[in-house]
Order: C-alpha cells, then structure tokens, then sequence
C-alpha cells in the first residue's frame, strides 16, 4: 500500500449533476510510468485535475503519496511536478525568470533555482533561448519549457495532461526522448493522451477510460493481445461473399463503411485464405495497434 | 470537522508574498510606464484646476476655514490616485493574469494555494497605490500643498486605501464573464465615486439624500482621511471614516476569496 504513489478507489467528480468521473479505482506504483487514454470528454483532465489537488473529490478516496489529498493538498503539490494541458508559462517573464520564478513557489533557494534552472534548460535543448520572451518561443519550445518547469522542485511524481498535444512529430520524439530518460531515472510518470503512439511508446501500464470510466487496464501489448489479438486484416470495399465468411467463420471482426477490419491472432494464415478467396485489391495484413482497442472500445462517432 | 465548518475563512501563510516578488519583478522592467500617470496626473489637474477653475473658485471653506481650491482638491488627487491604481491593477491586470495568461493556474499547481495567490494579488495592488502616493505626494510637495509632519501617514493611508480598493476590485474579477464588463463597475461605481466623494467640491452642497449616500462610498472617507492628513487638521471623527475603510477592506477581502474560489475551484 505504501508503495503506491498514487491510490484511487471508487472517485467520483460531479459537475451540476453530472458525473464526469463515475468511480473509477486505480493504482500507480513508483517509477512506473501510468496512461489514461479516452477520447474528449472521458474524463481524463477531471481525474488527473483530482490527483494533483486542484479540483475537489466529490466522493471516494484519492491518496497521492500515501496521503489524502483533501488534507495534505500542499505536501502533496510540494512533491510533484504538474504540466497542465493548456500552456501557462508565464508571458511577463523571460524563459530562465519563469524557471527561477517557478522555483520561488516551492520556497527554493535563489541560488539552487539559479542553478537548477540552467541544468533543465540543458537538459530540455534550451539553453540558448535563456533570455528570450515565452511568445519568441515555438509550440515544441513551450511545451518543453513546461516540461522543465515541472522538474524545477525535483518532483517524485511527474503529472502530465496531454503533453504533445498540438506538436509537430520533430518536437514531439525529442519530448518522449525526454520523458524516456526520465522514467529511466526512476521518475513515476502519470500521463493523459489520445495519442495511442505516445501511450505504447511511454507507459507501462494505462486504462481506457470513456464515460467517466475506466474500460480496461494493462500492459499495452497485453491489451492488445487480449482485445483484438495480434494482427488486423483491412479489407476495402469487402465483397458480399467476404462479409458472408467473415460472419459464418464467427470471426471477430468490424464492419464500417466500405472497409472491414478483421482482428485475428492467426495474421499469416486467415490472410492467405482471405487474400486468394476474396479480395482482388484493397486488402492488407497489419500489426494489430493500441489504437484498434482504442477505437473498439469507445466506438468511432465523433465526440464533439 | 469543525474544520470543515470553518472552511469559508482564507486559509493563507506567508507564502503570498511569492506573488508579491513575482509582480515586482515584472513591475521593475515596466515601471516607467506605470508610474508615468501619478507624476505627470497632479500637474495637469493642478494646472487645470489652479489656473483654470481657481480663477473663478478662489476660496472654498474647509473645517470653517477658508483654503485655497487648490490646495482642496490636492488631497483628493492623491486618494483618487490610490483607488486607481489599486482599482485597474485588480480588475484588468489581475483578470489578464487570471484569465488569458492562467496564471494562477500555473501557481495552483505549486505549494500556493488559491486564496493566497488572491491575497497576493490584493496586497499588490495596495503597493503600487502606495508607491504612486509616494511618487504624487513628492510633486505636489513643490507646490508646498501638504503639511508635514501630518502628511506622511497619507504613506501607510494608501496602503489601506489600497486594500480597499483592490478588494472590491477583486470581487468584480471574480464575477465579470469578459474583461469588457469592466465598464460597468466603472461607469456605476468609479466614475461616480470620482465626482460625488467630496473630491472636487463639499458634500455638503450636494442634497440631503446624496449627503447620505456619500457616506456609504469608500472614497469619501479616503478623501476625508487624506485632506484631513495633509492639511494637518486631524479630529475625532476622522476614526469613524477610518473604522468604515477597515471593515469595508476586511469585509470585501473575504467576499474576493470567496468569490473567487467559486469562479475557480470545481
């Protein structure tokens, strides 16, 4: 239990009546790195905005570090480091003031947040843009910048609400690239995202949440395995004969407009079959992603 | 649980004085703008007013005594400097903070909490009032138009002053949906306060009626304060008008809190 850096059971939140967080239970241990994956609307924000104190648990139990965090809100911010989705550096300030500023917050002192500032903007590719103003900064800088930003008070805990979102690739590898080392320093790491990518490339374990619940839990590679099996079969416009198949062979499969998916853990052989029996183009073995559970799981209508 | 009752009080340590430092430090690149108003302010409006209207009102009678308009309405610069400064830096430049640069939403994240970031945000506001005081008090001091020792207590004066009014400002942060509405606290609160505080001509030329509804602004009480200070003419009636300042700072500086948790805590 004290391993736990994060411990969750039955939390919910209620806005006016509505239950966007609908008792969801989770646990993260130390130096593991932990995804919550959902489309818009899940309730992936509101779960992450319960965990580092800023929204009020409506019912349930939330212990960051063991502690609850309605009491020890403080002691509990004092230890993590917190990338909220929307970029709030600091305009009014240049980006080694918005470090060394930061770092007042947690009452570090002067000299340290001096130093440990000019360390994370190495560490982040910025030291030559010390003196520039946030807005002089690209999206990729910002966001990395935000990054450093949550290390200044050297947190045990990294929170982490969509932190590519809007990047191009460029910025967002050399962001993982970051991430990765720091996870390999040992750093627990809670993520949100909907970039399936992110979450196979960076968690050991995720949920997927939709409707304020959690859907599944697990390795991502073990999700895989255990929703849609190894491998998918796409098949274009899919003959009336194919689709005939498909349902008499009771394969797991789904039908969407003028493109059949076929999940199978048998790729190499269900392949040959279909390709010589049914197909004369359009049709192609593939990995099976995280991103085929994803959308399995929570549907594919458009969420806004 | 008799915390959980008690949970409506601010709960604040001495870590807001971090906003202090962060707004100081962005006032130290930006302050020649800032502070440009309270310098040149009291030369046009002694100009103004001096040469201008004192031509016609020579003499106006303060306490029984005859003073010079000018020397009237200097005090009143100086308290309607303070609610000004106070009043814009925590309506428009505390909701740019809050608002489009989510600042506090940055420092929620850190050991600060909510009420002390809004604390932080009001006592801000009463320094630059204090500073702007300050920077007047030095200008009109040539037109030899205050009376030291007295006058020097309009220094901490504005502190409160300020507080006052960058609660009350604070509230309105609190409540507008877009920084446009602004103008309606202005047009309705401010502007009236302006011209109907004793701040250009006695109260008591005004009717009964709006005698008493004077009473109830916050201005008329700083203006009271300040002549009283700087023409070094302090009586005992002056500590009501003081009370007034203190209760209505302490009772809007909880309402902002309040106000504010609800905009910002869900």
């Amino acid at each position: 239990m004290s391993e736990d850096i994060i411990f969750a059971k039955d939390l919910c939140k209620t806005f006016n009546g509505l239950k966007a967080v609908d008792g969801i239970s989770l646990r993260m241990s130390r130096g593991e790195c932990f995804g919550i994956l959902g489309p818009n609307g899940a309730g992936k924000t509101t779960t992450v905005r319960m965990i580092y104190g800023f929204s009020p648990v409506s019912s349930g139990t939330l212990k960051v570090f063991g502690m609850d965090i309605q009491k020890h809100a403080r002691l509990i911010k004092a230890k993590s480091g917190v990338c909220q989705q929307e970029n709030n550096l600091d305009p009014d300030l240049t980006v080694f003031q918005n470090l060394v500023t930061f770092a007042s917050y947690f009452d570090i002192p002067r000299a340290t947040a001096r130093q440990r500032a000019s360390e994370l903007l190495r560490f982040m590719r910025l030291e030559h843009k010390e003196h520039a103003k946030i807005l002089e900064l690209s999206g990729g800088m910002q966001r990395r910048l935000v990054i450093a930003r949550t290390l200044i008070n050297k947190p045990e805990l990294l929170i982490l609400d969509e932190p590519t979102t809007g990047l191009d690739p460029q910025s967002r590898h050399q962001v993982w690239g970051r991430l990765t080392e720091l996870k390999d320093q040992g750093l627990g790491i809670l993520l949100t995202t909907h970039y399936m990518e992110e979450a196979a490339h960076l968690c050991d374990r995720l949920v997927i949440m939709d409707h304020g619940r959690i859907l599944v839990e697990g390795g991502p590679l073990d999700l895989i395995h255990q929703n849609v099996g190894a491998n998918v079969i796409e098949v274009e416009s899919p003959s009336e004969s194919l689709l005939n198949f498909v349902k008499e062979s009771d394969l797991d499969h789904e039908e969407l407009s003028h493109r059949l998916l076929i999940y199978t853990r048998d790729g190499e052989t269900l392949f040959g079959k279909v390709s010589e029996g049914f197909c004369d183009r359009g049709c192609s073995l593939r990995m099976a992603t995280l991103e085929d559970v994803f959308l399995k799981l929570t549907g594919r209508e458009l969420r806004d | 649980m008799a915390v959980r009752e008690m949970n409506w009080l601010p709960q604040i340590s001495p870590r807001f004085v971090r906003i202090l430092q962060r707004n100081s430090q962005v006032l130290r690149r930006t302050w020649k703008v800032n502070f440009l108003p309270p310098v040149l302010e009291p030369v046009l409006y002694l100009l103004a007013f001096g040469a201008g209207l004192g031509l016609l009102v020579r003499e106006i009678s303060y306490q029984g005594e005859p003073v010079s308009y000018v020397a009237y309405i200097a005090p009143a610069l100086i308290a309607i400097n303070i609610m000004y400064n106070a009043f814009f830096e925590n309506t428009f430049a505390s909701y740019v903070r809050m608002y489009y640069q989510k600042t506090y939403d940055a420092i929620m994240a850190t050991p600060l909490n909510l009420d002390e970031i809004i604390t932080g945000e009001i006592v801000w506001g009463a320094v630059k009032s204090l500073i702007a005081t300050i920077l007047m008090m030095a200008v009109i001091s040539f037109f030899k138009l205050l009376v030291y020792p007295q006058a020097i207590l309009i220094v901490p004066l504005a502190l409160l002053g300020g507080l006052a009014f960058g609660s009350v400002a604070m509230c309105f942060t609190a409540l507008v949906p877009q920084i446009e509405v602004f103008n309606f606290p202005i047009f309705l609160f401010i502007t009236p306060m302006f011209l109907f505080s004793g701040t250009f001509f006695p109260l008591a030329t005004l009717p009964n009626w709006a005698q008493v509804l004077a009473q109830v602004l916050p201005l008329t009480h700083l203006v009271a304060l300040v002549r009283a200070l700087a023409m070094g003419k302090l009586e005992g009636q002056l500590l009501l008008s003081l009370l007034y300042l203190v209760l209505f700072s302490a009772v809007t500086f909880i309402l902002a809190i309040l106000l504010m948790r609800r905009r910002l805590i869900n």
